[in-house]
């Protein structure tokens, strides 16, 4: 008995959703205010981490082939590593701020990871034109994380990094395993649920 | 009193006020996002269309879940930020 993929993507999305509002949060009160309290310091890192850690099973359960299966691999593997860092930069364990490219180098391969694995043309149903949206949607907010690193205290470089996870979520709550996009559905993706 | 002082501190004051204002509404922003979707999409709610719903169409209701994201921000994450920005201007 295992769940059907949209439902595991709504379940993914609600955990960057909630990733979302914590960096959103930490965007508008600032990073002094939002780390007064140590336990909010490793917040969304730690759930950036666990999405990564919970991502290894649907890879390995949910995939029915070996690209899907190497796509999301890499996505379980670029969220720890993306979270492992962030981590390490609150605990001191990690100097360097330079470190938060490791978020936007994981954005851009996650995205491309989105873009390469999915075969079929934006229009053939909506999981593929998710699927390309939200390939094009990392690969673009990749940007954010390197504005972070240069102007760490600049609003818009924080505000727009937590919004892409929002649009992520957004994203990922559309998805259905058969149903059009725009109208339109290739009749070779078979019968709409 | 140096007025070009006075002037900072109550933009300070004024911007420490609308940071608080921010953060109270995401909970219940995300909570009415959740609402005007199930009213939108009920057909996405098992509670409301349960003929044929297995187990994980009533664990996964996607607007129950954005409600609950929005629960969880209001009663967990708010209340400590606030309290953490009242201190702020105490100081």
């Amino acid at each position: 008995m295992t769940p059907r993929a949209e439902i595991v993507h709504w379940l993914f999305a609600t955990g960057f959703l909630l990733l979302g509002l914590l960096l959103l949060a930490e965007a508008i009160v600032g990073r002094d205010v939002w780390r007064l309290r140590p336990w909010r310091t490793y917040l969304w890192p730690s759930l950036a981490f666990g999405l990564g850690v919970f991502l290894w099973p649907v890879s390995v359960f949910f995939t029915n082939s070996t690209l899907h299966m190497v796509a999301h691999a890499s996505w379980a593997e670029t969220a720890m590593v993306a979270g492992a860092a962030q981590l390490a930069l609150v605990r001191g364990k990690l100097k360097s701020r330079y470190w938060t490219l490791a978020v936007s180098a994981s954005m851009a391969i996650s995205g491309l990871a989105f873009l390469i694995h999915e075969q079929n043309p934006w229009l053939f149903s909506r999981a593929a034109f998710l699927h390309h949206a939200l390939g094009w949607t990392l690969l673009v907010a990749a940007i954010f994380p390197i504005g972070q690193t240069l102007r760490p205290r600049a609003f818009g470089w924080n505000a727009g990094f937590a919004m892409s996870w929002v649009t992520v979520a957004v994203l990922l709550y559309c998805d259905r395993d058969v149903a059009p996009i725009f109208g339109h559905l290739s009749p070779l993706a078979g019968a709409p649920k | 009193m140096d007025s070009e002082l006075l002037g900072t501190l109550e933009e300070r004051v004024a911007r420490r006020t609308l940071r608080m204002a921010a953060i109270e509404a995401i909970g219940p922003l995300t909570m009415l996002a959740g609402v005007i979707w199930a009213i939108a999409q009920p057909y996405r709610l098992a509670i409301l269309h349960p003929h044929g719903k297995g187990f994980y169409d009533w664990l996964a209701q996607p607007p129950l879940l954005v409600v609950l994201v929005g629960v969880f921000f209001a009663g967990v994450i708010a209340p400590g930020i606030i309290e953490d920005l009242r201190g702020a201007r105490k100081r």
